[in-house]
């Protein structure tokens, strides 16, 4: 079967430094990827070059079996790709309802008549229906983590990517993004994690990529990855 | 305010205007009105770019003058009617927004401002070494002695910069209801994450670009036949480009209105100042309103208006 996302000899360059160096990654359609690595090892990157906000240097990315390497960010996510930021970036400006309305209005490929989402829907989908006249700026962190999914998931993406949606939040406030996440995919919609929270990991992934100093060094099911000397090493040193 | 109430208000404005000068008011007031006029459009024109998507402009005199330049030069080679002029230089003025809105755009917040400042310099420097158009020296420009259905020329060029002036609001208000201005707002509330979400920023940024300058240039057209006497330090004046910036700043620039009262208020304060007191005492008036807006109502005559107003109805 194709996959959905195809990541090619993924590299990318800051300057001298090599942030990502000859990445390959595949995901299969409806599959919940955890992508992990320490600090520094370009997993942001690596999503940046996926989601368009960064284009790699060379390699190429493949989506839905079309090559999207050279379109900008805002093409992509009406191909299905979606994001959400690790640190949040709300429209500060507005309520929370219109920035729901920003990605249905310009991310969407369905028009207004037809079976796009209503912000309302959305919003109740991700559990923010009490603050949709809350002007943005006043929100807390997990409810600002929330307007990130739900900005995210408004458009109905193929793919959606998380990029530390938990970190700050406290046992309880993680369990919630994390059944919110889980019920995304259980509605068809394939999520690559990127999470430090090693406990949401291993509970949400079917399979996990690790990521050290711009390279992958592992790839496989949670237990076989957390019991890989390489990664224990990246994590603890030797 | 709904649109028909909008529309109407809007005609109304220009038609009380013709019907002023019909009354036999003194010339001086027209002569006045039109120089706050013009600050209605350059303000309403800077706002499109500064006010909704968030990129200050610091060159609006550059805009203002390649539509005063623009006239010039066309009247000297084909002498055309002030309508034609008017579309010509907003024409040149929208085009030359569009290229260095696509040379600077990737710079932002205080980089973009500093190349729009440039531009303005440049431009001067150009204009000044271009004699056709009179260089350095200046050129004298003859008004038309005679004008259909107004008395005087004055009253004409203040009939056509209200109509300007009204124009460039009914266009901002219309982009601000727009699709255009949401995902402008977008931008300058979050530009990386508008582009992630689908809006396409670059081509809504040229766009807001080109329309502001082409308004700016717009409004510069009608210039020459204004003060009869064109040069470079005058066109190019730094009161255009301060004024575009401290108007709507003073007024509010999220909204239409914010950069209409500003100009209004502040462009009449300066007209009264420069009879009563001193011309020379024009900027340091914008100067020193800026700076207690600034510290005062950051948001605005407008945004001010809208916080009292909250807290009257939470008490």
């Amino acid at each position: 079967m194709q996959p959905l996302l195809l990541a090619k000899s993924v590299t990318k360059r800051f300057g001298g430094f090599t942030a990502l160096d000859h990445v390959d990654i595949t995901v299969s359609s409806g599959e919940r990827l955890g992508l992990i690595g320490p600090n520094g090892s370009g997993k942001t990157t690596f999503i940046n070059c996926i989601s368009g906000t960064l284009r790699n240097d060379s390699g190429s990315v493949f989506f839905d079996g079309a090559d999207i390497s050279t379109l900008p960010a805002h093409q992509r996510i009406r191909k299905g790709i979606a994001r959400s930021f690790q640190i949040p970036k709300p429209f500060p400006t507005m309520t929370v309802r219109e920035n729901i309305l920003i990605p249905l209005e310009f991310g969407s490929t369905k028009s207004k008549s037809q079976d796009r989402r209503s912000p309302d829907d959305v919003l109740d989908l991700i559990g923010l229906t009490e603050k949709a006249n809350e002007t943005a700026a006043h929100l807390t962190q997990v409810e600002l983590r929330k307007l990130e999914l739900a900005r995210a998931v408004a458009v109905d993406p193929k793919l959606l990517i998380s990029d530390e949606a938990m970190a700050g939040l406290s046992h309880s406030e993680v369990d919630d993004i994390l059944e919110i996440l889980l019920s995304l995919n259980a509605g068809g919609i394939t999520i690559i994690m990127i999470e430090h929270i090693m406990r949401a990991v291993m509970h949400f992934s079917e399979r996990i990529v690790v990521l050290d100093a711009g390279q992958k060094i592992a790839d496989g099911e949670p237990n076989t990855v957390a019991e890989d000397p390489r990664v224990q090493e990246a994590y603890l040193g030797n | 305010m709904k649109g028909s109430v909008f529309f109407i208000g809007a005609c109304t404005v220009v038609l009380a205007g013709l019907a002023l000068t019909r009354l036999g008011v003194n010339e001086y007031y027209f002569f006045a009105g039109y120089v706050v006029l013009q600050f209605v459009v350059l303000a309403t024109a800077w706002n499109i770019l500064g006010g909704y998507a968030g990129y200050v402009n610091f060159g609006s005199a550059g805009f203002f003058a390649i539509g005063v330049y623009c006239s010039i030069a066309l009247t000297k080679a084909f002498s055309l009617p002030l309508p034609l002029l008017i579309l010509a230089s907003s024409i040149a003025a929208g085009l030359i927004g569009l290229a260095t809105g696509y040379l600077t755009l990737r710079l932002r917040g205080v980089f973009f401002a500093i190349a729009t400042l440039a531009l303005a310099i440049v431009l001067e420097t150009l204009v000044s070494n271009w004699s056709y158009v009179g260089g350095a020296a200046g050129t004298f420009v003859m008004r038309p002695k005679t004008v259909i259905f107004f008395d005087s020329y004055v009253e004409f060029l203040f009939i056509v910069m209200l109509v300007l002036a009204v124009s460039s609001v009914v266009i901002a208000r219309t982009i601000e209801r727009s699709r255009f201005g949401r995902g402008l707002r977008a931008i300058r509330d979050e530009e990386v994450a508008a582009e992630s979400m689908g809006v396409p920023t670059l081509k809504l940024k040229l766009l807001a670009t080109t329309l502001s300058g082409a308004l700016m240039g717009a409004a510069g057209a009608p210039f020459s036949y204004y003060v009869t006497y064109v040069d470079p330090p005058s066109a190019f004046n730094l009161s255009f480009a301060v004024n575009a910036v401290a108007m709507p700043l003073i007024g509010g620039t999220a909204t239409w209105l914010g950069p209409l009262i500003g100009a209004l208020l502040l462009g009449s304060i300066q007209q009264i100042a420069t009879v009563t007191i001193s011309s020379e005492l024009n900027l340091l008036i914008v100067g020193l309103t800026l700076i207690i807006f600034v510290i005062v109502a950051p948001d605005g005559l407008v945004g001010a208006a809208r916080r009292i107003s909250k807290w009257v109805r939470g008490n």
